[in-house]
């Protein structure tokens, strides 16, 4: 039963990781940018949850306001900065999306302070189903799966069966090929980072009540998507899928069995799939 | 491509303006300079990957920061550890690490490279915050420096702010010199033909891995050199010293300065360390001060924006307008 709960934690962990990566991965893949701040956007909607579910007594309100709010953020940064980034060096966009990761910590330092915050389970889901006499399960944490798989769900849709998903394959593919069939290159990267900004502040709303909501909680989670990209393979959702949740297995298998080197599991993983597979599962030679 | 380094003459004459410099300098400025200088080794030792090999490791601080806590968890409690012995043990501790982490990444290219090179080193810095082997998040303290005898005789006394200054300078002058003879040499021509293309490189049969795994080492030996002396000088390690925080900051002093030059390198260096001292200066900015990443975040931010090539790429132009007026001037054609 013990196991049970671990698994159940492993899959919502991945599934959380996979929101973020998704995005970090389709940025990467289409647009050609490598975006160090996808974390703080993380940061940035557990802190919007956190200030906003106290500002409308609701969580419920302040998930679909604060997904809003970092499109908009995200759409702001990417047609004033991240553009000027399409054709530099990686080098440049690593340190400008650095510098993007420090103005982000500082802002909420002044904003907020740099005391660690808890984020309420709403009233609805603020209970646990009993699994023996004395373990149980809390239902938040399922229902965060439950969303994620949706919102998994619908992002395969979209991009699979949808005629903005086509255009995203076929920039995902050949980027000079999509613009020169007629593809609006600008509008389409545009869309793909507020989008992957909303789906990386929307995993921060849904994670703040569990993991409530710190100073660098950003940055952690950052490095660790990273790993899930290049395990994954870079521009691959389904690659994405399921590094994430061998991912979130890995963690979890290290915490129970080796608490102090938990974190040593991830990479690991990551340095075995760099000496079998180089290019990442899901991507060919 | 702009000369890898300044002019012979004007190396010798920053060499000696930084000699004479604690003759006039206070001893917060003296400290200040070795710091500056401590960090310009850390950046020449990046720069040797980013600029010269084309290898931009976003994982720079774990072989810094590996040095530094060899010196700490090495040096007994109470009496002073030989520099001999010590300084050789951490830079060896640091190529060590550099080796493993650099047999899995440097098969990788591109971003892969910058994420698997962050991520390794996070993996060492989860290793040490986690585990109490080296003290955890609390860090570990120097309590005693080091110290450089030749056969009893003690040419530099560590404890002292402005022999410290001298023996950073030392390091500093040979690592520069090092560096250059390297660049120049067989390696460094390959390093540069990596850069430039590394199919062709390997298609007329140089071991291309091989090349860049050897500057990987040596690169993390030499961030090794200068995480020994930041132990050294602060006399206290702990995990923040190899956070991927530090990494970005040797980046930036590398792009700062100008990539792919030697003293663009130690410019970086310089400038980065001033900004910041001026902008966490509550004495200037009173109550920002303590929100100076916000100003340095948006400075970073500006000069990838409006000054790609950093201030070194900057003056090679200044120069080149100046030194074109002045052989117009010299064959008496000019206005």
């Amino acid at each position: 039963m013990l196991y049970l709960i671990q698994l159940l934690n492993a899959v919502q962990y991945g599934l959380l990781l996979f929101l973020l990566s998704s995005g970090l991965t389709l940025i990467f893949g289409i647009i050609g940018v490598i975006n160090l701040a996808h974390g703080s956007f993380y940061m940035v909607g557990a802190y919007l949850a956190y200030w906003l579910a106290k500002l409308t007594g609701s969580l419920w309100l302040a998930i679909p306001i604060g997904i809003v709010i970092a499109f908009g953020i995200g759409l702001l940064l990417e047609t004033t900065i991240i553009n000027r980034l399409y054709k530099r060096d990686h080098l440049y966009q690593v340190l400008l999306t650095f510098g993007l990761i420090l103005i982000f910590e500082e802002l909420r330092s002044i904003l907020f302070g740099d005391e660690v915050h808890g984020v309420a389970v709403p009233a609805l889901l603020d209970f646990s189903i009993p699994l023996t006499e004395t373990l149980s399960y809390p239902v938040y944490r399922l229902f965060v799966t439950a969303v994620c798989l949706v919102i998994a769900g619908l992002l395969y849709f979209i991009i699979q069966s949808t005629r903005v998903g086509m255009m995203i394959r076929a920039g995902n593919s050949n980027r000079e090929m999509a613009a020169s069939l007629g593809v609006n290159i600008p509008v389409l990267f545009a869309l793909v980072f507020a989008s992957g900004m909303a789906l990386a502040a929307f995993a921060g709303t849904i994670a703040a009540p569990i993991s409530s909501v710190f100073p660098g909680m950003g940055n952690q989670i950052l490095i660790i998507c990273f790993v899930v990209v290049v395990v994954g393979g870079i521009g691959s959702i389904n690659g994405a899928m399921i590094a994430s949740l061998a991912i979130g297995l890995a963690d979890t298998v290290g915490k129970v069995f080796a608490a102090e080197y938990s974190a040593v599991a991830v990479y690991l993983v990551m340095a075995a799939i760099l000496l079998w597979r180089p290019q990442g599962i899901a991507n060919k030679a | 491509m702009a000369s890898i380094t300044l002019p012979r003459t004007v190396l010798i004459f920053v060499a000696l303006l930084l000699a004479f410099f604690p003759l006039i300098g206070a001893t917060f400025y003296i400290q200040l300079g070795a710091k500056i200088m401590i960090m310009a080794i850390f950046a020449l030792s990046l720069d040797l990957l980013v600029g010269h090999t084309g290898l931009v490791s976003l994982g720079h601080a774990a072989y810094f920061g590996i040095a530094a806590y060899s010196l700490a968890l090495i040096s007994p409690k109470y009496e002073a550890a030989s520099l001999w012995l010590t300084l050789p043990a951490a830079m060896i501790m640091a190529a060590l690490a550099a080796l493993v982490i650099g047999f899995f990444v440097v098969r990788t290219a591109g971003v892969y490279f910058i994420m698997v090179t962050l991520a390794f080193a996070q993996m060492l810095y989860s290793i040490f915050h986690d585990t109490r082997m080296a003290g955890g998040s609390d860090g570990l303290y120097i309590y005693v420096r080091p110290e450089l005898s030749i056969a009893g005789f003690k040419p530099l006394d560590l404890e002292s702010p402005t022999q410290f200054y001298y023996l950073a300078l030392i390091f500093l002058a040979i690592v520069y010199v090092f560096l250059d003879r390297l660049l120049h040499a067989p390696l460094g021509r390959a390093l540069a033909g990596i850069r430039a293309n590394e199919q062709r490189m390997s298609s007329i049969g140089y071991p291309v891995f091989a090349y860049k795994l050897a500057a990987f080492v040596v690169a993390g030996a030499l961030a090794g050199l200068a995480g020994y002396l930041a132990a050294c000088q602060f006399g206290y390690v702990n995990p923040d010293i190899l956070a991927w925080h530090q990494s970005g900051i040797v980046l930036m002093m590398v792009i700062l300065g100008g990539m792919g030059r030697l003293h663009g390198a130690v410019l970086g260096a310089f400038s980065y360390v001033l900004i910041q001292e001026v902008l966490s200066a509550p004495a200037l900015l009173g109550a920002y001060a303590k929100h100076w990443q916000l100003a340095m975040g948006s400075l970073i931010v500006l000069i990838v924006l409006i000054l790609p090539h950093g201030i070194a790429g900057f003056l090679d132009i200044a120069l080149r307008r100046y030194s074109y007026r002045f052989s117009r001037d010299q064959r008496g054609d000019g206005v």
